[in-house]
């Protein structure tokens, strides 16, 4: 029995996954129609995207970087998309070509962050308007949307035609494996490494460049995934599509517990953030709160997310301080 | 020039300062006079910086209290300092480097003109006025970003004139500096001395301290060892107090016949770092580099290692070439470096005691790509316990244990890997006695068992006790290499300073 | 002894410095002439008018933006500043025609203020980075925006004409809104220039831990940065309600990326302690021109945003090269080593 495994279980962590429970419980007692079958189906397609691009996040943040253009990837990839469906390619064909278009769209955020050694901050708010603006550019303001209804329709049903959405089964696949990834192998013991002390990280060997070149590309490459599933959901390619998504995934995943100044941080921690988001903004919807006003409870809980924690951390100190003096005295 | 009632412009009385269990200073004292230059002397370690840093009002002292004109004084912030008449040059600079350097000076009290506009000529005609004072050539109106650390310093010692400071801490000022601009530097604080001003020196040149201070405080492992007029000591008496013990008190190396060439460096060479440097070690050797601080020595085993990189010269391990800036490659070549800063190289410090001694070979620990724990959990209890590291638990923050426990991580972390080649920088510096004596037998039995040990060190009496050669660096070069028999304190640090310097 | 070098050294530096607004002007000229040449009616007295009026707005919040981002911090939210004070003053002003202009524009002043006070609160004592502060108020302030709005929409039918009048109004032939606009530039640039806090705004941006020796008052000094930008986000609003006359809740969204970009395209540093708002205003025009030539050039409007988004990068990396540069220049150079 070891107690390092006790104590990544972080009190943050507990709160987040307890939080959200109670979220669930309330609304599913106070709000109609939460509790139906039919809404968990929306309530998964909603979290869905947020919780797809929240995997790379939380390896990005916790290695103390950020990458803000996730959702203009997003929208640039369902643009492609669209007009590739126009051109008469086959969806077998486009789907990966537009996921690898995102892993080159990330691509481009890591060479300019490890070759050029730029802040990731300035980097990705450059691409979230490069790419943003690259979207119109392919799309306009036009929309496609006569997409095939065998693709629009597995991302919007179940299993076998069941209850479980074939989009939470995929969602729970990958967060496996970023799970397994970032808390069971080397490379998740670098992710950490890293971004508690990136010199430190350098002189035990770890390559950082490179690591961080492959989380910017994971990221882009997920949210391309996203940008489909995206797309194929609503069954309409635009160029907005997605627009402020970064905010949602940002919010999160702080969240969630992971440290903005990185090197600290948990993937259930950021699933339970993700549910919890989705869940309040699809209670409050269905109290009828517009999508805008939504935007301040998600603003509001970014901030919130890291305020707490370092409230906290500033009153644990001068109780600290205090007792010391105390001890001192006597 | 002593006030006529002899209260000191400052005293430090009794201070107390620790961080976490460690204590960095214990009840020191020591009293700065107007018109004196009073030097701080102590190994690494010692806790001359805590003092810096309390005087500087970024430290509080636990216990104890700072007396300013005979009052006592509690500095909240660099600023009070700073208006009680207290200035600080640290060894490393502090300026705004986007700014000009006239600015730099004026920075907190730009003098105003009209409609309360900062006055921009008279802040270019200040510094010119205080750079003729002090005799030195700088442009007022050129940016602070690219002046070298000499004229940096003169820029802070301006800085301080023009805030009106009646005391200056001088924290290892010359370390960097060259015989011209070390006699330009004395000069000015001369004639700050003259006019009045309380001077605490500190620096590991006694050549300076005997040439420039009146007065000497003695310091070792935080605590205060003596103060005495500079006149009464001599040179081998202020090293012994400072030292505090003889060189037969630590571990001595067992002697090894020496095997085959494992590490040769060759023109080893990087632009403002070290230039042309050539060694060989072999197994079951221990070399030193020696010098002081600032002559390039970490900068070297950091290139040798591939952590920064060269800009010519190459590294072979047992006859292999090693690939250059490459810190994997140098480990697949069987290199391991314990690094200068234990808190920002050499550990990560919110990360467990168990992930920090086996963050290199994570790789090799897991099972099918996985590491659950396990491996990682045995791992690291067999090297610290190997090491007698004293912890409570293995997912402790390895940041929660003594600064000698913390170094046994790290020795156990590049131990793990099995290395050929071991290198340590500076691998005692800031841990207690007992621990020392654990590092330096564990060295000897790595050179027994045929490890190629390179060691940087500050400390004389480790170089002396440990080292089969020592090679002596100055200004980036290898100006000296000495074997066991002729290395000498005398020899090691005429060689280090270059200018005929040990009094 | 590199002092002897100083006076070459600092011709160096200024000549990068001056490099950056130089390049700005020429680029500028050679698209404006491009574009002149291309099509005349671009230099026709309306065109002009609706760059300088366009660049106006963009200027008053790029100045607020140097500021904020010399200190090295960013403010994201003055997009949603910029809709939150033309939403509600134009509410006010519609339910009061009667009111003077000034009173107008104070108010939207007023508004930024808070909103650039809370963003400062935050930042410094919640010890929260100021990119997740002001990217959560970012959202928060556009949804108290949506919120008041209920999906209501002012159309200039219903504003009053003095108000509207004003964007027509000039002193001079020069339009009010240029003239606040060099006002305000001019202001904050003294304030930079020639006054102990911009000093300080500069030297916090250099070094915040020599700021901190030096006894500059950090916190104060963020909450006035903060504050400007705030209000000259306040500011904007209210000129572009009165310019444009129809006000919803969404006005001036995505507004912050071009703010930043003009800033940063004008030769603010990311990294803080460089840039003048001269820099910044002349990065708002550039950009401004860009997006009236390619409507002149009959180019697709939709590469405005991915060229906004490609000049941000292309600045960081400029910025980024003559850093490098200098270290290199210096590290040759150095003491130890010849």
């Amino acid at each position: 029995m070891s107690s390092d495994r006790l104590r990544r279980i972080s009190w943050w962590d507990v709160a987040i996954i307890a939080i959200t429970l109670v979220v669930l419980l309330v609304a599913a007692g106070a709000v109609d129609n939460f509790g139906s079958s039919r809404n968990f189906g929306f309530l998964v397609l909603d979290l869905l995207p947020i919780a797809l691009i929240a995997l790379p996040m939380t390896f990005v943040v916790i290695t103390g970087e950020i990458d803000l253009s996730v959702a203009s990837t997003l929208g640039l990839t369902s643009a492609v998309l669209g007009s590739l469906w126009n051109q008469g390619l086959p969806m077998e064909t486009i789907v990966p070509l537009c996921v690898l278009l995102g892993a080159v769209l990330g691509a481009v955020n890591g060479l300019f962050v490890t070759v050029f050694k730029l802040p990731s901050l300035a980097v990705t708010i450059g691409t979230l308007a490069l790419f943003r603006g690259l979207a119109f550019v392919v799309l306009g303001d036009s929309a496609v949307a006569d997409f095939p209804a065998a693709f629009t329709s597995w991302v919007t049903g179940g299993v076998g035609g069941g209850p479980i959405p074939n989009a939470l089964v995929l969602l729970v696949v990958l967060a496996a494996v970023a799970g397994l990834v970032l808390h069971a192998t080397p490379v998740g013991r670098a992710v950490f490494a890293t971004g508690a002390n990136e010199q430190a990280a350098r002189f035990s060997g770890i390559r950082v460049d490179k690591l961080k070149f492959w989380l910017f590309v994971s990221s882009g490459a997920v949210a391309g995934l996203a940008g489909v599933l995206w797309t194929l959901r609503y069954s309409s390619a635009r160029a907005d599509n997605g627009v402020g998504l970064e905010l949602a995934v940002v919010a999160a995943v702080l969240l969630g517990g992971v440290s903005i100044f990185g090197g600290k941080g948990a993937l259930p921690g950021v699933l339970a953030g993700v549910v919890l988001l989705a869940t309040l903004q699809n209670a409050l919807r269905l109290e009828d709160v517009t999508n805008e006003s939504l935007n301040i409870v998600t603003g509001v809980l970014l901030i919130v997310s890291v305020l707490l924690p370092n409230l906290g951390r500033s009153l644990r100190a001068t109780l600290r301080r205090r007792r010391l003096r105390a001890a001192r005295h006597t | 020039m002593a006030r006529p009632d002899g209260v000191p412009l400052l005293e430090v009385s009794d201070v107390t300062k620790s961080f976490g269990a460690v204590a960095a200073v214990r009840g020191v004292s020591f009293p700065l006079h107007a018109g004196e230059a009073h030097a701080l002397v102590g190994e690494n370690g010692a806790g001359k910086s805590t003092i810096v840093k309390m005087l500087a009002g970024v430290h509080r002292p636990d216990r104890g209290a700072l007396l300013v004109d005979g009052d006592p004084v509690a500095f909240g912030s660099p600023g009070e300092a700073k208006a009680a008449g207290i200035a600080v040059i640290y060894q490393e600079p502090t300026l705004f480097p986007d700014l000009s350097v006239a600015e730099n000076i004026a920075m907190g009290r730009h003098p105003v003109g009209r409609f309360g506009m900062v006055d921009r000529a008279a802040v270019r005609r200040e510094a010119a006025a205080l750079f003729e004072r002090l005799g030195v050539r700088i442009d007022p109106a050129r940016p602070a970003r690219g002046l070298s650390i000499a004229d940096q310093q003169i820029v802070e010692i301006a800085k301080a004139l023009a805030g009106r400071a009646r005391v200056l801490v001088m924290d290892e000022p010359t370390a960097a500096l060259t015989g011209v601009e070390v006699e330009r530097l004395f000069a000015v604080v001369r004639a700050l001395c003259a006019d009045g001003a309380a001077v605490l020196f500190i620096s590991h040149r006694f050549e300076e301290i005997t040439a420039l201070c009146q007065r000497v405080t003695i310091m070792r492992d935080g605590a205060h060892v003596s103060t005495d007029p500079v006149a009464g000591l001599t040179v081998p008496e202020m090293v012994r107090r400072m030292v505090g013990r003889e060189l037969d008190a630590l571990f001595p190396k067992q002697d090894v016949d020496p095997g085959e060439v494992v590490l040769r460096v060759a023109g080893l060479s990087r632009a403002g770092a070290f230039a042309e440097v050539t060694f060989d070690v072999r197994a079951g050797e221990i070399v030193a580099l020696a010098g002081l601080v600032g002559s390039g020595r970490s900068e070297v085993v950091q290139a040798v290692f591939g952590v920064d990189k060269r800009d010519s010269g190459s590294v072979h391990v047992n006859g292999k070439a090693v690939r250059p800036a490459s810190p994997r490659a140098a480990m697949a070549a069987g290199m391991a470096l314990v690094p200068e800063d234990r808190r920002q190289q050499g550990l990560v410090m919110d990360l467990s005691i168990q992930r920090n001694a086996t963050l290199p070979r994570s790789g090799a620990l897991a099972g099918l790509g996985f590491l659950f724990g396990g491996a990682e959990r045995r791992e690291a209890r067999r090297w610290t316990e190997r090491l007698q590291t004293k912890y409570g638990d293995l997912g402790d923050p390895v940041g929660t244990l003594s600064g000698g426990n913390q170094q046994k991580v790290v020795l156990a972390k590049w131990l793990a890997t099995e290395p050929a080649v071991l290198i340590v920088d500076e691998p005692t510096r800031g841990i207690d006695v007992g621990t020392k004596a654990e590092v330096h037998r564990l060295m000897s039995e790595l050179a027994a068992d045929g490890v190629a040990v390179v060691m940087v060190s500050s400390e004389l009496p480790e170089v002396l006790g440990m080292a089969d050669r020592v090679l002596v660096m100055r200004e980036g070069r290898v100006v000296a290499e000495l074997a066991r028999a002729e290395a000498t304190e005398e020899s090691v640090m005429f060689a280090a300073m270059g200018q005929g310097a040990v009094a | 002894m590199s002092a002897l070098k100083a006076p070459p050294a600092a011709a160096w530096w200024s000549s990068v410095v001056r490099a950056r607004e130089a390049g700005i002007v020429l680029a500028l000229v050679a698209l404006v002439a491009y574009t002149a040449v291309s099509n005349p009616r671009f230099l026709s007295g309306q065109s002009v008018r609706d760059i300088l009026l366009g660049t106006s707005i963009l200027a008053v919040l790029a100045v607020g933006q140097a500021v904020v981002v010399i200190t090295r911090n960013i403010d994201l939210s003055v997009g949603s500043v910029l809709g939150l004070s033309a939403f509600t003053v134009g509410s006010v002003v519609q339910d009061n025609p009667g009111l003077p202009v000034v009173v107008a524009l104070l108010a939207g002043v007023g508004i930024g203020v808070v909103c650039g006070t809370l963003n400062a609160l935050l930042v410094r004592y919640g010890q929260v980075p100021a990119l997740v502060v002001t990217l959560g108020t970012l959202y928060a302030f556009r949804g108290v925006t949506y919120l008041t709005a209920g999906g209501q929409q002012i159309t200039a039918d219903e504003l009053p004409r003095a108000f509207l009048g004003f964007a027509d109004a000039s002193v001079l032939g020069v339009p009010w809104l240029v003239v606040i606009a060099v006002a305000v530039t001019v202001a904050v640039g003294v304030l930079l220039r020639n006054y102990r806090l911009g000093r300080e705004l500069y030297a916090m941006g250099s070094s915040p831990e020599a700021a901190a020796l030096v006894g500059i008052k950090v916190g104060r000094n963020t909450l006035v940065a903060f504050a400007i930008s705030g209000a000259a986000a306040g500011l904007a609003g209210v000129l572009f309600a009165v310019r444009f006359g129809t006000i919803d809740a969404a006005a001036g969204t995505g507004y912050e990326l071009n703010v930043v970009a003009a800033a940063v395209v004008g030769g603010v540093a990311v990294f803080g302690g460089s840039g003048t708002v001269w820099g910044a205003a002349l990065g708002a025009l550039l950009l401004t021109v860009i997006g009236s030539s390619l409507t002149v050039l009959d180019i697709d409007q939709f590469w405005q945003q991915a060229i906004v988004g490609a000049l941000i990068l292309l600045a960081i990396a400029i910025d980024r090269l003559v850093a490098l540069r200098t270290a290199r220049a210096l590290r040759k150079g150095g003491p130890h080593v010849q």
